[in-house]
């Protein structure tokens, strides 16, 4: 541990001279190429030995919180625990040293467990077939709409350029759409969280391309009018789309596929616990319901008769996607998670995410405000604070947890109240761990009737305290050079 | 019940439901209609022990190749990665902590993703840099739909024959849905990007961005004296496509005029893993910073005045901005980023230029032997190449004998891009005693 905050940059730690590096020995001729197309100055960067970089990078990761430091209630991420066996078996040579060009004959292992993989998602989604090729979350759903794209485009039925989204919505859908080329139709939420058939209903016309849902919703809601929203959706000749970011706690209970959505796509990083790593690298894999593989993007990794896999390119395709069929190691780290579980796991994570969410929330909504009752799934949102005659918002309570040992949760999202706090507790917390920071939550409570200032002026116990934003976006400095010329 | 990764016991879970107000687990989907409940069980093996794990991808890994020498190069590169790398990234602050959200406890993270701006905009020579791409294609097809958002009623983008196909069918995929028009400006018969033909369909007025590569896909080193010039007198911004490896070496996009920089970063340490997980970079000119997608970490101070790190300018993005967003991303490759800037830490401005001169040598020598076998000519030979060369066969039946033989030598021989074309790099970690081998089996095609 460090005694005191590390933050040395590299650039600091550098000296002239020093270098951490050696090369294979290289017994070819120099060869000196054209001086017009060289670099004139060489970049400025840091010169430093292995074991300075060594240190320099272990005590920066002291400054860090991850799910292996402790409790990650961040709603909508699901933060849960990131197996071991997992990251042995995706550092396997035998994956890490594949080129993505290499001949199908020499790739027959990769493109087996692509194609396993695939067909437990689809199996566990109820859809027909996956791509795993889209590289993240946001990225599956800009795949997602393109398949839906090209459907219409197909049936020439081309006035279809909008796309409905609740207002609970993931920012990322209506951003996905805007990048697809599609124009956005918000729709309301009830009084309950969940969409309004009612105001639904006459949005449905023959502009709509497609419906974007996350079921159970950003609420942590089950939406329980899906068949019926289903049938209007497809009635009107959209299709109805399936965002996976909440997939967790339908795990062993329902699928995509059967609740009458078409498309969906899966967050390998949140479901199938590949780890995070500061934000990515992720995986999104995309699923189709029968009828509408022929759209998915090119390649497709296809079984032959004889046993053998290779890569399948068609004209239907909606293009591709990627360069490569996406991040492998990845998939194969979401494949030894499915594995370990086996389908008795998986029946179980579900219902243990949502148990876990549904307990914290009982135990904590007298102390706050529990805007929409019943039950939850594997997430649920407070509007706060119960009592707001403290003025300590939810920004503080975030910031007081930080204190306390606990990441925060995620806060001011969805947008349908204003003080939103989000919690998810994953099925991988023990009941210790959620009584503990019940507990915590509790004494921030309490401390902001008592102590109201300590609160808001949080964190106090962190690395840093509270960073300046405004002046961060202002004037914005964004290099080592710029950071040194201050 | 009760799995290896699930900490509840009987005694908890019966204790939770019992504050839930319900009897059963099945009672905390009493919302969900029954008609839509999973009553069978996923076809899927059941539950396995880490041993069985290990044997199944093992069983797996047996029927892959993997070769002792990677000459396939077409925008993935087999380097040397230094063992640091691997010890720190598995640091599970860094792999298990989520976008940092949170700077009081994510400077860690912070942190090295502005080294990485810092280090990226240096070997670019841009102004600014994110660390949100997902690989070379997808960070293309963000310059793109910034270039046209920069570019306010344009709406087309011009990119050159020689940028590699796999990224020109993704940018052509976003185009096409986006609404962008994309045109393609012919190459010339030495595998460069035709300049004439530049100006001439500039000449229309309606291009917000122009695309090109240095190197380009045939490993060329085009000259792009005056292109920025051409690009900006007709309003349109210049779009280099990039090998992040070669940066230390080659004339930067900063010194031709570039307005934006895109590329792989795969070749500065990560591993080439079939196909990622790897990084995409994007570094613009300082004025097209707002239009930029992605994550981008600022430095200011904290209340009490220490220097810390933050996500800045985050009005661009999806989570605040929803449909008006610069792009949908969402990611912050941060852990992809780690490997890059752990990467260039240990090797520096020295050691990329060392390793990129080895390339050089290395494919000069592997070119000249195999020409000199006769049995392939160099496709482009009056233009300058750097450390990846395309071939043609005097023979249709060449080139899968000599990939195949190569095959059993331990080498990949390199892409083989039609029956009488191949592409082959050659990097630091090609020996002589393997390139000599594949002179060899050249020889006696």
């Amino acid at each position: 541990m460090n005694r005191d905050f590390y933050s040395n940059l590299i650039f600091e730690v550098s000296r002239p001279g020093r270098k951490g590096y050696k090369l294979p020995k290289n017994e070819f001729e120099k060869v000196a190429l054209p001086s017009q197309l060289m670099r004139e100055t060489a970049p400025e960067l840091p010169e430093v030995d292995e074991p300075s970089v060594v240190r320099h990078y272990n005590n920066l990761s002291t400054n860090n919180f991850g799910v292996d430091t402790g409790f990650y209630p961040l709603g909508s991420c699901t933060m849960k625990y990131n197996p071991k066996i997992n990251e042995e078996i995706a550092s396997h040579p035998s994956i890490t040293h594949l080129h993505p060009m290499q001949p199908e004959s020499t790739v027959q292992g990769a493109l087996e467990l692509y194609h396993i993989l695939q067909g437990y998602l689809a199996e566990i989604g109820g859809m027909k077939e996956f791509t795993l090729n889209p590289f993240a979350g946001a990225h599956g759903e800009l795949t997602g709409l393109m398949v839906i794209r090209a459907y219409h485009m197909s049936r020439n039925d081309v006035k279809r350029v909008k796309v409905i989204v609740p207002d609970s919505a993931h920012g990322t859908n209506p951003a996905s759409a805007a990048v697809a080329g599609l124009e956005i139709v918000e729709v309301k939420s009830r009084e309950d969280g969940t969409v309004d058939v009612d105001d639904l209903r006459p949005l449905l016309d023959e502009t709509i391309a497609a419906v974007m849902m996350t079921n159970p919703n950003t609420l942590g809601i089950f939406e329980k009018n899906i068949p019926e929203i289903a049938n209007l959706v497809h009635e009107a000749g959209a299709l109805l789309y399936y965002d996976g970011a909440n997939l967790n706690p339908m795990l062993g209970m329902a699928r995509p596929g059967d609740m009458g959505f078409d498309v969906m796509h899966i967050n390998l990083h949140k479901t199938f616990s590949t780890p995070h790593g500061g934000g990515g690298p992720g995986s999104g894999p995309v699923g189709v319901r029968e009828g509408l593989e022929q759209f998915l993007p090119n390649p497709r990794v296809v079984k032959n008769n004889d046993g053998s896999y290779s890569l399948s390119t068609t004209e239907t395709a909606l293009g591709c996607v990627s360069a490569t069929l996406g991040n492998f190691a990845v998939q194969a780290r979401a494949l030894a998670y499915i594995l370990s579980l086996g389908h008795e796991g998986l029946a179980e994570a579900g219902k243990l995410a949502t148990l876990n969410a549904n307990y914290v929330k009982e135990r904590l909504r007298d102390s706050y405000l529990l805007p929409i009752d019943g039950l939850c799934k594997h997430e649920f949102v407070f509007d706060g604070l119960k009592d707001k005659s403290t003025g300590v918002t939810t920004l503080n309570v975030a910031k007081r947890l930080l204190d306390r040992g606990y990441h925060a949760p995620t806060i001011y999202f969805p947008l349908l109240f204003h003080e939103a706090l989000m919690i998810e507790p994953t099925e991988t917390e023990s009941k210790d761990t959620l009584d503990e920071f019940i507990s915590v939550m509790h004494d921030i409570a309490r401390e902001a009737t008592e102590d109201p200032e300590t609160v808001k002026t949080a964190p106090h116990l962190t690395p840093v305290t509270r960073p300046d934003d405004t002046e961060a976006a202002l004037h914005p400095i964004v290099t080592w050079s710029e950071l040194n010329a201050k | 019940m009760s799995h290896r990764y699930f900490p509840h016991s009987q005694e908890d879970i019966a204790s939770m439901l019992e504050t839930c107000g319900v009897k059963t687990m099945d009672d905390l989907y009493a919302d969900v209609p029954e008609q839509l409940k999973f009553k069978g069980t996923y076809n899927v093996p059941s539950e396995m022990s880490e041993h069985e794990v290990r044997k199944f991808f093992n069983a797996l890994g047996r029927k892959n190749t993997t070769f002792d020498t990677i000459l396939a190069g077409a925008g993935y590169y087999d380097h040397q990665a230094p063992a640091a790398i691997g010890s720190l990234i598995s640091r599970s602050e860094f792999l298990t902590a989520y976008t940092p959200y949170q700077p009081e406890i994510s400077q860690g993270t912070l942190q090295y993703i502005f080294e990485y701006q810092s280090m990226m905009t240096t070997l670019t020579g841009m102004e600014v840099s994110n660390a949100s791409m997902y690989d070379g294609a997808t960070a293309t097809a963000e310059a793109i739909m910034m270039a046209v958002a920069a570019g306010r009623k344009k709406n087309r983008i011009l990119i050159s024959a020689t940028v590699a196909p796999s990224v020109k069918s993704v940018v052509y995929t976003y185009a096409k849905y986006h609404g962008i028009i994309v045109d393609e400006i012919p190459a010339t018969n030495n595998g460069t990007t035709s300049i004439p033909d530049l100006e001439q369909m500039l000449s229309s007025g309606d291009v917000a961005g122009v695309v090109v590569a240095t190197p380009n896909f045939y490993g060329i080193l085009e000259d792009y004296t005056g292109v920025a010039d051409i690009c900006h007198k007709a309003k349109s911004l210049l779009i280099m496509h990039c090998i992040a490896g070669d940066l230390a070496s080659i004339k930067s996009p900063g010194e031709w005029g570039a307005d934006i920089t895109v590329g792989d970063a795969q070749s500065l340490g990560i591993p080439l893993s079939y196909g990622g997980p790897y990084l995409g970079f994007l570094c613009a000119k300082k004025s097209l910073m707002r239009k930029m997608p992605g994550r981008i970490v600022g430095a200011t101070k904290d209340s009490e005045g220490r220097r810390t790190f933050v996500l800045t300018l985050q009005a661009r993005e999806q989570h605040i901005r929803r449909e008006k967003a610069t792009s949908n991303i969402c990611s912050n490759q941060g852990l992809m980023a780690l490997y890059v800037t752990i990467y260039m830490s240990l090797l520096g401005a020295k050691g990329l230029r060392e390793t990129t001169e080895a390339g050089i040598a290395g494919a000069h020598w592997l070119c000249n032997k195999l020409t000199a076998t006769g049995k392939f000519t160099q496709t482009y030979p009056d233009s300058v190449y750097l450390n990846e060369f395309c071939l043609t066969a005097t023979d249709a039946t060449y080139i899968d004998n000599f990939m195949q033989q190569a095959e059993t030598e331990g080498i990949l021989a390199g892409v083989k891009l039609s029956d009488n074309n191949l592409l082959i790099a050659v990097t630091e970690t090609a020996s002589k005693e393997s390139l000599e081998k594949l002179v060899e089996i050249g020889n006696n095609l």
